[in-house]
C-alpha cells in the first residue's frame, strides 16, 4: 500500500512536471504579453504589474475581426466543403471495395506530397485568372483540396470499423445505398467523422504558405495578421506576444473543448 | 440527392464570391511593419475624414514577405495593390520595365524641390520620377556614450575600422552582459549583406568589374569581410549571426551594445525615451571608413509608388502625396514628437528649428544622406549603381546567397578564404544563368 | 435528380450480401476528380515551366530551355545538402515524435490528480501555428540574450548557447517536434486506451516489470498507431518551411536549408519561375518516392495486424 501512493505521488510530479515543461512557452508568451515591452526584454520575472496596452495597440493596428472571421470561414468551409467529398467517398471505399481501392487511397495521399513553394506560381497565376486572389473563398477551396487525402483516408479507416452487420441488417430492408448512407453510416459514425473534421480545422487554421501567398486584405486569414507583427522596428516582443496568443486562442480553445472527441476519433483504423 | 445539393452549393458560393467587385474608390496600399509606417497607418484616419470619397486598406507585412507579394503581384499584373512601399533598390528596376506609373502633375504646394536630390535621384529611372519618398537613410555609428566613458573612450567625428576595433575591445564585457560591438549578422541581402558592402567599398572592394565579373574573392573582400568576422566573433554579443537591424536596435536601446553601426532612421527611436533606455547616453558618429570613403554608407529611402495596374490611380496618388508632404510631416511632429518624424527626405524638415531642437543627430544625418553616392559606390569602376546593393534584379538571390555563407563564416562552419571562394562561384554561376555580361 | 446508385442495384446486392454488384464509384468521383485535378494542373504547368525559360523578372528571357533548369540546378551543390537536411529533418523528428509520444502516452494514461488538465497542457503545441511557434521559440525561448534559456543558463552560472548559429538543425528540429509529439501523442494515447486491462493484469500478475509490460504489451499494440503517426507525419514533415523561414533563413550556410527552402531561396527569391519549377519537380519526385517507400510498409503494417 505505502508503495503504491509513493509511486502515485511520484506519477503525479511526474506528469504535471512535464506537462508543464511542454506548455511553458505558451505560458511565457501569454505572460509577456501582459507586460511592456521594456519588462519583455528585461530579467525573466514573474512580478510585473500586467497591462492590456499590448492588446489595445494591436486592436487599434489591424482589424482583428476581420481576420479572425477569415479564418473562421476558411477553415470550417474547406472542413465541412472535405467532408461533403470525402465521406461518400469513403463509403464508397469501405464497404464497396475494389481491387483498384488501395491503390487509389496511396495515389490520393500521394497528392499531398507537393511541396506548396514548388507550384506557387502555376497556382498563383490560375487564381489571378479565375478573380480568386485575396479571397477568403480561394484560400478555402485550396485548403479543401489540400485536406482532402487525410481526411478521406481518416474516414476511410474509421468507416472500416463500424460494424458491418448494421449496415446488412439494413440492406435487407432494402435501403438504397444513399440512404445506407445517410441513415445509417453517418449517425453511427458521428465520433469519427467529427474528430476527422477538427483535424482538418487545426490543420486549415494553421496553415500559413498559401494564406500569405494568396491572400493580403479582404480575404486574409489569421496567420497573415502574425506576419504584420513579426519583426517589426524597435522593441517588438510584447505585442508579438499579445498577437500571437490572439491568432491561437481560438483554435486552442476549440482544440481543448474538444479534446476527449479528438482521442476518440484518431484512431485510424489502428484500434480494435 | 443531398450530395448533389451539397456540390451545387458549394460551386454557387465560389462562383458569387469570386465575382464580387471592390469599390472603385478602394486604395489597397501594402506597406512594411516599421515604427514609421504604422504611425502613417494611424494618421491616416485624417486623411480619410477629408476624403470622404477614398476608402484605405491596409495591407502591412515584414519587410521580406512584402518584397515577394509585391513582386509576384506586380510581375503577374494581378493588381492587387494601388500604393506599394518599395526602396530605392526596386524603383529604377520597376520603373524601367514600365510596371510604376510615373509621377507627374503632383501639385504645387508638394514642392518637389524640397525632396533632397540624392533621393529624388535614387527614385528615378531615365529621369522620371517614380516614387515619392516617405523616409530616408544612411547608415552611420551610433555608441554608448557612457560605456565609452566608462572604459575612457571617446569617439571621433569620422571614426576608421581599426578605431571601432580598439573600442569594441575595450568596452566588450560579456561577463556583464556588455557587447563591445553589434553588428547585423541575420543574412540577407538587406540585412548583413548591406554592412558588409559597404565595408567592402570602404575597403576599396566592388562587387563586379566592368563586365559584370563577380569580384568577390579580391583581397579588398577578403580584409573587409575578415574584419567583420573578427569583430562579430570576438566582441560581438552572442547569437549574432541571427541579429538584424531590429534585433540589435533592442540590444543597442537596451544597453547592452556599446557601438553599433546601422541605419540612421533607427535614431528617432534611440532618442525616444518610452522605446529606449539609453535614450540619455546615444552618441552618434559618421560611418567608419577604411582605405576610402567611397561608399562607406549607403543610401537607401522607402518609398511610395504606384503600380500599372492600379485601378485607383488618382485616388492613390493623391494619398501618397498627402503621406509624404511637408504637412503630414508637420503632423508627425504635432502627434509623435520631432524626433520621431520620417527622416531623411526634405530639406524643409533639416531647416525647421523644432526639428533640429528635437533631433540633435540631424545635422549628421543630412550630411551622410547627401554624400551617400550610388552612382560611385566604389574607387574602382562599376557597371552598377547602389552603394549597399547592385542595381540589377539578380540581386536579391545573388545578396542573400552571400549572406547567408558569410552567416555561415560567422558562425564558425568555414573560414572567410572558403565562404568567399564558395560565393564566388557560386555567383558566377547565376550571373552566367541570368545572361551576363549583357549586351 | 438520379441517385448514384438505382433501385435496382440496390435490390440485387440484397440477395448477393457480400459479393454486391451495387456501383457506388458516382460517390468516389467527385473526389478523384478534384485531386485529379489538383494534382494534375499545377504538376502539369510546373512541368512546362520548368522546360522553359521563365522570369517573372525579365519578360525578354524566354523560350524552349530544354533540360537546362534542371541541369543548372543538379549541377547546384545546395541541393545535395538540402536533400540531406531534409531526411535528416523529417528523420529526427519522427524518432522524437515516436519515442517521445509514446513515452507521454503511457504517462497520461497512468490515473494521477489533474490528468486531464495536464494532457491539455501537453497537447497544445499542436494547435499553435508553425509561425507563432516558430516566434515564441526563437524570440522568447531560445534567444542568446533576451530569451529564457539564455536567462536560466546564466542563472546556473552557464554561458548561454547560441542555439540557431551553433545548433541551427537541432534547434529547428527541437521546433518542430515540439509542435508534433502531441500529436503523435494524442493517436498513440487513443490506442493505449484501447488496451486490453485484462490482458495487462495478466501480465502484472505473472510479474511483469513496467519495462517489460511496454515492451511485451505496449509496444506490439501500438505498432500499427506508430506507423499512422509516421506517415501522417511524415506528409507534412517533407514541406516544412515556416519555420526554417522565420528562425534561421536557412543557414547559417547551407545548414537548415531544406529541400522546399532551397526553391524558395534560389527559384522564388529571384522570381526564375523556370529554376524554381525544375526544383518542384525534383522535390515531388524525391517526396513520392519517400512516400511510396512509406505509404507501402505502413499500409501493409496496417492490413498485417
Amino acid at each position: 500500500m505505502q508503495n503504491s501512493s509513493d509511486n502515485k505521488l511520484w506519477l503525479t510530479v511526474l506528469g504535471w512536471t512535464v506537462a508543464l515543461m511542454i506548455f511553458f512557452p505558451i505560458f511565457w508568451m501569454a505572460l509577456t504579453s501582459f507586460k511592456t515591452e521594456v519588462e519583455a526584454v528585461s530579467t525573466p520575472s514573474l512580478l510585473f504589474a500586467p497591462t492590456l496596452e499590448n492588446y489595445a495597440q494591436v486592436f487599434e493596428r489591424s482589424d482583428y475581426l476581420k481576420f479572425a472571421w477569415n479564418s473562421i470561414y476558411v477553415s470550417f468551409g474547406s472542413t465541412l466543403l472535405a467532408l461533403a467529398f470525402a465521406i461518400p467517398a469513403a463509403y464508397s471505399m469501405a464497404f464497396f471495395p475494389s481491387k483498384r481501392t488501395p491503390g487509389t487511397l496511396l495515389w490520393m495521399l500521394s497528392t499531398k506530397m507537393m511541396p506548396p513553394v514548388g507550384v506557387l506560381i502555376p497556382i498563383y497565376l490560375l487564381f489571378r485568372d479565375m478573380g480568386l486572389l485575396d479571397t477568403a473563398t480561394g484560400l478555402m477551396i485550396i485548403y479543401t483540396l489540400m485536406n482532402l487525402p487525410i481526411v478521406i483516408w481518416m474516414l476511410y479507416t474509421y468507416f472500416k470499423d463500424v460494424p458491418i452487420e448494421i449496415l446488412e441488417a439494413g440492406r435487407v430492408d432494402g435501403v438504397t445505398p444513399v440512404q445506407e448512407l445517410f441513415m445509417l453510416l453517418i449517425p453511427l459514425a458521428i465520433p469519427g467523422i467529427a474528430s476527422t473534421g477538427l483535424l482538418s480545422v487545426i490543420l486549415s487554421w494553421n496553415e500559413a504558405f498559401w494564406s500569405l501567398n494568396l491572400t493580403s486584405s479582404q480575404g486574409a486569414p489569421l496567420t497573415a495578421f502574425i506576419a504584420s507583427y513579426s519583426a517589426p522596428q524597435g522593441l517588438f516582443w510584447a505585442k508579438l506576444s499579445a498577437a500571437s496568443l490572439m491568432a491561437i486562442a481560438p483554435i486552442l480553445v476549440v482544440g481543448w473543448m474538444s479534446q476527449k472527441q479528438l482521442v476518440s476519433g484518431l484512431t485510424f483504423g489502428a484500434v480494435k | 440527392m443531398k450530395l448533389q445539393s451539397l456540390i451545387v452549393s458549394a460551386a454557387a458560393t465560389l462562383l458569387s464570391t469570386a465575382a464580387v467587385t471592390q469599390a472603385a474608390t478602394t486604395v489597397t496600399i501594402g506597406t512594411v511593419n516599421n515604427g514609421d509606417m504604422i504611425v502613417m497607418q494611424k494618421l491616416s484616419a485624417r486623411f480619410e475624414a477629408e476624403n470622404p470619397d477614398i476608402d484605405l486598406n491596409w495591407v502591412v507585412l515584414e519587410e521580406n514577405v512584402l518584397r515577394q507579394r509585391l513582386t509576384t503581384d506586380i510581375a503577374t499584373g494581378s493588381g492587387q495593390f494601388d500604393v506599394v512601399t518599395i526602396g530605392t533598390y526596386e524603383v529604377p528596376i520597376w520603373g524601367g520595365k514600365d510596371w510604376l506609373v510615373p509621377l507627374e502633375g503632383l501639385p504645387g504646394d508638394y514642392d518637389l524641390d524640397d525632396v533632397l536630390q540624392s533621393i529624388r535621384d535614387g527614385l528615378s529611372h531615365e529621369g522620371k520620377l517614380y516614387a515619392l519618398p516617405f523616409y530616408a537613410e544612411s547608415s552611420m555609428t551610433f555608441y554608448n556614450s557612457s560605456l565609452l566613458e566608462k572604459a575612457g573612450l571617446s569617439m571621433p567625428d569620422q571614426p576608421t575600422w581599426d578605431q571601432v576595433k580598439v573600442m569594441a575591445s575595450k568596452i566588450h564585457d560579456p561577463g556583464n552582459g556588455v557587447y563591445g560591438i553589434c553588428l547585423r549578422g541575420k543574412p540577407g541581402w538587406g540585412e548583413n549583406m548591406a554592412l558588409v558592402s559597404t565595408m567592402v567599398n570602404t575597403f576599396g572592394g566592388r562587387w563586379f568589374d566592368e563586365n559584370w565579373k563577380p569580384e568577390l574573392d579580391s583581397p579588398e573582400w577578403q580584409q573587409a569581410v575578415g574584419l567583420y568576422i573578427e569583430l562579430q566573433q570576438k566582441y560581438g554579443p552572442p547569437g549574432a549571426s541571427s541579429n538584424g537591424f531590429n534585433e540589435n536596435q533592442a540590444l543597442f536601446s537596451s544597453g547592452k551594445c556599446g557601438i553599433w553601426i546601422d541605419a540612421t532612421s533607427a535614431a528617432g527611436g534611440l532618442y525616444n525615451r518610452s522605446e529606449s533606455q539609453v535614450a540619455d547616453n546615444v552618441g552618434f558618429a559618421q560611418a567608419p571608413v577604411a582605405v576610402t570613403s567611397h561608399g562607406n554608407h549607403w543610401l537607401w529611402s522607402w518609398a511610395l509608388a504606384i503600380p500599372k495596374t492600379s485601378d485607383a490611380k488618382a485616388a492613390a496618388q493623391k494619398f501618397m502625396t498627402w503621406a509624404t508632404s511637408k504637412s503630414y510631416i508637420e503632423m508627425v511632429g504635432a502627434s509623435e514628437g520631432w524626433a520621431s518624424v520620417p527622416p531623411g527626405t526634405r530639406k524643409s524638415t533639416y531647416a525647421n528649428p523644432k526639428y533640429k531642437a528635437a533631433a540633435p543627430f540631424a545635422p549628421a544625418v543630412l550630411e551622410a544622406i547627401q554624400t551617400a553616392d550610388p552612382t560611385k559606390p566604389s574607387v574602382q569602376p562599376v557597371p552598377y549603381t547602389g552603394v549597399q546593393y547592385v542595381g540589377i534584379p539578380e540581386f536579391q538571390s545573388i545578396g542573400t546567397q552571400v549572406g547567408q555563407t558569410i552567416a555561415g563564416a560567422l558562425a564558425g562552419q568555414m573560414t572567410v578564404k572558403q565562404a568567399l571562394k564558395s560565393v564566388q562561384s557560386s555567383v558566377s554561376r547565376t550571373m552566367r544563368r541570368a545572361g551576363y555580361p549583357k549586351k | 435528380m438520379a441517385t448514384p446508385a438505382s433501385t435496382a442495384a440496390a435490390n440485387s446486392a440484397v440477395k448477393t450480401k457480400n459479393t454486391r454488384k451495387v456501383d457506388t464509384r458516382p460517390f468516389l468521383w467527385p473526389s478523384v476528380i478534384v485531386l485529379f485535378l489538383w494534382m494534375i494542373v499545377p504538376l502539369a504547368m510546373t512541368l512546362y515551366y520548368s522546360v522553359i525559360n521563365y522570369n517573372l523578372l525579365d519578360p525578354s528571357f524566354t523560350g524552349f530551355a530544354g533540360l537546362e533548369n534542371y541541369k543548372f540546378l543538379l549541377e547546384d551543390p545546395s541541393l545535395w545538402t538540402s536533400m540531406w537536411n531534409t531526411l535528416v529533418l523529417v528523420g529526427s523528428v519522427l524518432i522524437i515524435s515516436v519515442v517521445v509520444g509514446a513515452l507521454l502516452a503511457v504517462l497520461y494514461n497512468a490515473r494521477f490528480p489533474g490528468r486531464n488538465i495536464a494532457r491539455l497542457l501537453v497537447i497544445a503545441p499542436f494547435f499553435v501555428m508553425p509561425t507563432v511557434s516558430a516566434l515564441i521559440w526563437k524570440n522568447m525561448m531560445l534567444h542568446p540574450v533576451n530569451g529564457f534559456v539564455a536567462w536560466l543558463q546564466s542563472a546556473l552560472g552557464m554561458v548561454p548557447t547560441d542555439w540557431f548559429s551553433q545548433y541551427p538543425m537541432l534547434s529547428i528540429i527541437l521546433i518542430v517536434s515540439w509542435q508534433w509529439v502531441p500529436f503523435a501523442f494524442l493517436i498513440l494515447l487513443t490506442a493505449i486506451q484501447s488496451l486490453d486491462s485484462e490482458q495487462q493484469e495478466a501480465a502484472r500478475i505473472d510479474g511483469a516489470g513496467p519495462v517489460a509490460m511496454f515492451f511485451y504489451i505496449v509496444l506490439p499494440h501500438l505498432q500499427r498507431s506508430i506507423s499512422v503517426v509516421i506517415m501522417i507525419e511524415s506528409i507534412f514533415l517533407l514541406a516544412i518551411f515556416a519555420e526554417i523561414y522565420v528562425t534561421t533563413s536557412g543557414g547559417p550556410g547551407l545548414a537548415t536549408t531544406n529541400l522546399s527552402y532551397l526553391i524558395y531561396s534560389v527559384g522564388l527569391l529571384q522570381f526564375d519561375v523556370g529554376y524554381a519549377s525544375a526544383g518542384g519537380v525534383i522535390a515531388v519526385i524525391l517526396a513520392n518516392i519517400v512516400a511510396i517507400f512509406l505509404i507501402r510498409t505502413v499500409s501493409r503494417n496496417m492490413q498485417k495486424a
